[in-house]
């Protein structure tokens, strides 16, 4: 499968106490409250409830926190260069050709006015010195690289013309067009079918397997997480709870291991094999945020 | 159990304009019982439910509910025995009105007398204390407005409860809370549900007895039990099972 990543080579992203306030009428909301992980060339996965920062994480690593929030990191480093001191044109460059996102929803995410393949193609120009049919030709083939059956028909359409799955594959063709290092996919799949969903998994999986990509997938399920991630981090409260392998999620025997707030969410989800009367409802112990 | 059935369907067909999008769709719910629907978007299982519930008004086919065969147009009668939950407690509450007028509203167009102590009931019933009666919705977390919309709909004390995806739009731990109060809610009540979901580990856990959805047909009907021992006989069903079980990398 994937080459291991060896010590000697530089994490693509290093984040250390990373930390996203919202100076507000009624005082500062602290939406991530000092987190740090590396990412490597693999599939980091960052798992809790509404409101865990989850969502913010990825956008302040892009510079995309809207007013009136402000980032603070000891340290945000991608590939030996220091985000924090660099100036925002530079920042933009980056956004989109280096690192880029993937949204939830399509629906809200496309231009409406535009066809899809003009979006890609912009995608595309906006990075790279191009001649626009070039760019043409290039989104025809990431078009073809997403599994969309016929790239030239879907080329012309419109975003209402496209089925929630199909727009979801024209964002990321529209992401990975610029062939970034890093992919935040911010809940890629929530508003898709379960079948769709692992068609659009596969593609993400083969771009980090292909590429050496290094894929942050932000996602509310658990099952999927566990079944689809390297590594996971756990949050809660802007908090990472635990850091832990996907594989040790499912690990019954490694339970005494888990932060109780893991535990907590994996219990509460009925499950197929085990049928309960009752599910279990999540405490929260305050402590977990001191 | 299928004695006295709650609900019979009988060759359901909805259409709007050219496309079909229920098709020949027959099955009974029996009173007590839990019954999912479950499919992927576009399926159909919504139209069914909205069908029941009196919100879809051009349909073909015979619907009896509660011993009685159901015209286009409901009576006020019907909105006293069945009920609806819907998917959004962020769009099916009214922003601008209190918990104690959502409440009140039913009760107000059915004439009902005591609605004070309905509605202290109903807020008990599903957990909300009292002093949440004049809250406005955006004061109420997601878990807390669905809370209402199910208050909502028990004030009027029906006996069937239909469920357009109760919990998607719930976080893992308040679908949790949810859940177990419509089970209980349910014992203590002798309700009978039709559940639709996309979620078979929830269905599974709410239902006795399914129907699978694909393309406006019903695919199959199984129990939970055969769901849970991962036997359905269709090959949908099964694609439907092993996509739900997450992603599997294939080793080749």
């Amino acid at each position: 499968m994937r080459a291991p990543d060896s010590p000697t080579e530089q994490p693509l992203l290093e984040l250390d106490n990373l930390r996203v306030n919202f100076h507000t009428a009624t005082g500062i909301v602290r939406a991530v409250r000092g987190l740090s992980f590396t990412l490597g060339r693999e599939r980091l996965g960052i798992v809790g409830e509404s409101g865990s920062g989850k969502s913010m994480t990825g956008r302040a690593i892009l510079d995309l926190i809207p007013h009136p929030g402000e980032v603070q990191a000891d340290k945000l480093v991608y590939r030996g260069q220091n985000l924090l001191t660099m100036d925002k044109g530079s920042r933009r460059k980056l956004r989109g050709r280096h690192i880029s996102m993937v949204m939830q929803d399509p629906k809200f995410s496309l231009n409406p006015v535009k066809t899809v393949g003009e979006q890609i193609a912009e995608a595309y120009r906006v990075h790279h010195k191009a001649s626009s049919r070039e760019a043409k030709e290039r989104s025809l083939t990431m078009l073809e690289a997403v599994q969309i059956r016929e790239p030239a028909r879907v080329y012309d359409l419109y975003p209402h013309e496209v089925s929630g799955g199909m727009g979801q594959r024209v964002m990321i063709a529209m992401m990975l067009i610029a062939e970034p290092d890093i992919l935040i996919a911010d809940e890629p799949t929530s508003a898709l079918d379960v079948t769709v969903q692992l068609q659009v998994l596969k593609i993400l999986d083969d771009l980090v397997t292909s590429r050496g990509m290094g894929l942050i997938f932000i996602s509310h399920d658990l099952h999927l997480v566990q079944s689809f991630c390297d590594r996971v981090i756990v949050m809660y409260g802007g908090k990472a709870m635990e850091t832990l392998p996907a594989a040790e999620l499912a690990d019954e025997s490694a339970r005494a291991h888990r932060h109780p707030y893991t535990l907590g969410l994996l219990d509460c989800l009925p499950d197929l094999d085990h049928r309960k009367d009752k599910l279990a409802t999540l405490k929260r112990d305050p402590a977990w945020l001191a | 159990m299928n004695t006295n059935p709650a609900i019979i369907v009988e060759k359901l067909n909805v259409s709007f304009g050219d496309s079909h999008v229920v098709k020949d769709l027959s099955f009974s719910v029996a009173s007590g019982e839990s019954y999912g629907i479950v499919g992927e978007s576009g399926s159909g299982k919504s139209t069914v439910l909205r069908v029941l519930a009196g919100l879809n008004r051009e349909w073909g086919g015979d619907v009896t509910i509660l011993g009685s065969k159901q015209p286009k147009v409901r009576d006020k009668a019907f909105y006293r025995a069945v009920q609806m939950v819907f998917q959004d407690p962020y769009g099916s509450l009214h922003p601008k009105k209190t918990v104690d007028d959502t409440l009140a509203e039913p009760l107000a167009i059915h004439g009902i007398e005591d609605a004070e102590a309905r509605i202290e009931r109903a807020m008990k019933d599903v957990g909300l204390p009292n002093s949440f009666r004049f809250r406005f919705p955006h004061q109420l977390s997601g878990g807390q407005r669905q809370r209402v919309a199910i208050a909502r709909a028990l004030v009027l004390e029906p006996r069937i409860l239909l469920l357009d995806e109760p919990t998607s739009a719930l976080d893992v731990s308040i679908q949790a809370e949810v859940l177990n109060l419509l089970q209980a809610l349910r014992k203590e009540r002798n309700l009978t549900y039709i559940l639709v979901s996309h979620d078979l580990a929830v269905v599974a856990h709410m239902c006795e007895r399914l129907l699978v959805m694909q393309f406006g047909r019903g695919v199959e009907e199984m129990t939970a039990e055969t769901l849970a021992a991962r036997s359905p006989q269709t090959a949908y069903a099964q694609q439907l099972l092993v996509a739900s079980e997450g992603f599997r990398r294939q080793t080749a």
